[in-house]
């Protein structure tokens, strides 16, 4: 019969659970915790901020598929970890934040560093729990693990009172690590419902999100797209479900997508929704949306079905066992409509309308640029097991054309800030995905705004010798903004240009980290190579000066049809409409 | 069908959402944010411990939620059926008694 102190007892459990590292800050109210940390076997990643130590978790969450844990001490600490647990709540990433707080009896009385975290973590985890004693964290741990892992998987917070940290308890067994439930099983009527509107469709289009990528529901997709002639577009999380090059893959939907993905969004007659909720950002303005398709609606959240849409059909269950039972229930059923024609118009859509990036093969463009990553990462990515390059990246316009460019051969590679659109998201995440799975070379493309948001972070990867390598498209200014502001402020551009720009490669170097500049060498592409393949961190400064915009784009509050397109000559812009 | 009580509030005809839910401080900051987060108007609240919540573990504890019916309120329920501390929910399409013996305190 064990005798533990409540500090002892969470970094026992965490040890049962799995937990080989974890990222965090120490202060007065985690200190108990950390003491009993000192004799642990997992590793602890000092983060220079409590939303680098955020990130990190959430990089390991989302590159391994298993939860991982961060800690910070409470009051600030607790407010700095918000910003990623609500990025992790968005989008659906299973991180259990563990937090200090100031002892019970201090509660509510304004102490030195309280704040309410609870209360703070209600409306942004997907669940919170304040201990109140020690015993009660053999219950509540496994219990965070579980809801963290379980269905859509999401933060969970677990504030901590020092005094429960330091409280001992007798108790007689562990319990069992916390481990997801299973999911539910798709329910026969709703598939034979889905497989009766599949089977008479002549114009269906699959759309997978990050629910179809995050249960491995990637190769029911294909089978099913490749067996009953479904073209397919994809999510920003949902990228990688279909290899970039296959041919029945249009890419990303929605603001960013290729006049293609959205033309053939307009023309289809069913929508097969799987595992993502149908944001403004994928569908532009609801009500013009694939107006005339029905919609086959399938996530393991039954909340999202019907929350932006009301399906014809809709199927609450693990999307690879929904596509599975889908498939059976079409084979069933035998027969079926041709939909050569559907095949051929979407072939001439691709041709016609498909993404032609500027600059593609000039590696000193922005999108020339991440050609030559991707050609430089797979070099040195794709070893014998076949675990090949992660992406992380952060936000603005190097996100959008990495998202459109970046070739990826399996779901999950690209991590990125989708929902909350997390400025400062990268090198964190970067470096919590090369420690998860240090087999993997991870990429972070990044921009000059974004990298200053979690600069700090540069000293937690040299002191881990994280494999990150830092693609920084340094263009002077908030790039995504200023793009804004031309197209939708009658271009005046305010406040979204740096007129003081810092010296990138000095400042990683004092970091200690090893630094390139591109615009200093004579062969991008060999610097590029050296860089990748030295190993730990390092940072390469790409200047793209005057990049032109990322387009197409669907101006914000527009119908996926209305996009802004470059024109032949890439230098003036049409509005064109898909049906014109 | 009986003719409405003039004198009472009009709310009290709404549908009311009956939950059972783990009893413990934290619990009613989950419903009720997440009913302001959704921007969905509740127009009364009761709740009362279960008998046979004194175990120290918590018990369990009934909310009556009083709603203006509207047609986001399967989504609503929806959403309230995802909070880990509600272990059970029933919608009341006729409404429930507990509203109108409050009603009597407004007088
Ligand atoms: C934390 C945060 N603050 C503000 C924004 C709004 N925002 C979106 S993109 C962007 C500019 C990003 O600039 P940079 O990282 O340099 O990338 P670029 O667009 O130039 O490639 C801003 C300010 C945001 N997404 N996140």
């Amino acid at each position: 019969m064990p005798t533990l102190s409540g500090a002892e007892i969470i970094v026992r459990l965490l040890e049962r659970q799995g937990i080989e590292f974890l990222a965090g800050i120490p202060g007065g109210a985690n200190l108990p915790l950390y003491d009993a940390l000192s004799h642990s076997t997992i590793r602890h990643v000092l983060a220079r901020h409590e939303q680098g130590a955020g990130f990190i978790a959430q990089g390991a969450a989302r590159a391994s598929g298993r939860p991982a844990v961060c800690l910070a001490t409470s009051g600030p600490g607790a407010t700095n970890l918000l910003t990623a647990i609500a990025d992790a709540r968005l989008d659906s990433v299973p991180i259990v934040c563990l937090t200090g707080q100031v002892p019970s009896p201090m509660l509510g009385v304004d102490a030195f560093q309280e704040v309410d975290t609870y209360g703070l973590a209600i409306p942004v985890t997907k669940h919170c729990f304040l201990a109140r004693s020690p015993l009660e964290l053999l219950r509540i741990i496994p219990e965070a693990f579980r809801i963290a892992a379980s269905g859509r998987p999401g933060p969970v917070l677990v504030d901590l009172p020092r005094d429960v940290q330091t409280a001992m308890a007798d108790f007689d067994e562990w319990p069992e690590p916390g481990r997801a439930d299973g999911p539910p099983a798709p329910d026969a009527e709703a598939v034979e419902r889905a497989a009766e509107l599949l089977g008479d469709a002549r114009r269906p289009l699959l759309l997978l999100g990050g629910g179809a990528a995050r249960a491995g529901a990637h190769l029911a997709a294909r089978s099913l797209a490749e067996r009953f002639s479904l073209p397919v577009v994809c999510t920003l999380h949902g990228l990688g479900c279909l290899p970039t090059d296959h041919p029945l893959n249009l890419g990303m939907l929605g603001m960013h997508a290729s006049k293609a993905a959205n033309t053939v969004l307009e023309e289809c007659d069913l929508l097969v929704a799987v595992g993502c909720r149908l944001d403004d950002r994928a569908t532009g303005r609801l009500d013009r949306f694939c107006p005339d398709a029905a919609l086959i609606h399938v996530d393991i959240d039954a909340s999202e079905l019907g929350k932006r849409r009301a399906p014809q059909a809709s199927i609450a269950a693990d999307a690879a066992d929904a596509l599975t039972s889908l498939a059976r229930a079409l084979d069933k059923r035998g027969g079926g409509v041709s939909r050569s024609a559907w095949l051929g118009r979407v072939v001439h859509v691709k041709e016609r309308f498909g993404l032609r990036p500027p600059g593609l093969d000039d590696p000193r463009s922005a999108y020339g640029v991440l050609a030559a990553a991707a050609r430089a990462a797979a070099s040195i990515g794709v070893r014998a097991d076949g675990r090949d390059v992660l992406v992380a990246t952060d936000v603005g316009r190097h996100q959008m054309r990495t998202a459109q460019v970046w070739p990826l051969a399996g779901p999950g590679r690209l991590l990125t800030s989708g929902g909350l659109g997390t400025m400062g998201f990268g090198l964190p995440a970067a470096i919590g995905a090369a420690l998860a799975e240090p087999g993997h070379p991870v990429i972070c493309v990044s921009g000059d705004g974004s990298l200053l948001m979690n600069v700090q972070e540069l000293a937690t990867a040299v002191e881990q010798d994280a494999r990150v390598k830092i693609l920084l498209m340094d263009n002077g200014c908030l790039g995504l903004v200023r793009q804004q502001q031309e197209l939708f402020m009658d271009g005046r551009v305010f406040a979204s240009r740096f007129s003081a720009r810092a010296d990138y490669v000095a400042l990683a170097r004092a970091f200690g980290m090893r630094a390139f500049d591109l615009s200093e060498h004579g062969d991008p592409e060999a610097a590029m190579a050296e860089a990748f393949a030295a190993s730990g961190p390092c940072l390469i400064r790409c200047p793209v000066e005057d990049e032109p915009h990322v387009l197409p784009m669907v101006p914000p509050g527009a119908a996926n049809c209305e996009m802004i397109c470059e024109t032949e000559n890439h230098d003036a812009m049409e509005v064109a409409h898909v049906h014109a | 069908m009986s003719m409405p009580d003039r004198n009472a509030p009009a709310a009290l005809t709404g549908t009311v959402l009956e939950l059972t839910v783990n009893n413990h401080p934290g619990v009613m900051s989950h419903i009720c944010g997440l009913f302001a987060r959704r921007a969905f108007n509740v127009e009364g609240v009761a709740c009362l411990p279960l008998p046979g919540g004194e175990d120290p573990s918590g018990g369990l504890s009934r909310v009556w939620l009083l709603l203006r019916e509207d047609e986001r309120l399967g989504q609503i329920v929806s959403q309230v059926e995802k909070l880990h501390d509600v272990r059970e929910t029933r919608v009341l399409a006729q409404g429930h008694p507990v509203f109108a013996a409050l009603a009597g305190h407004l007088r």
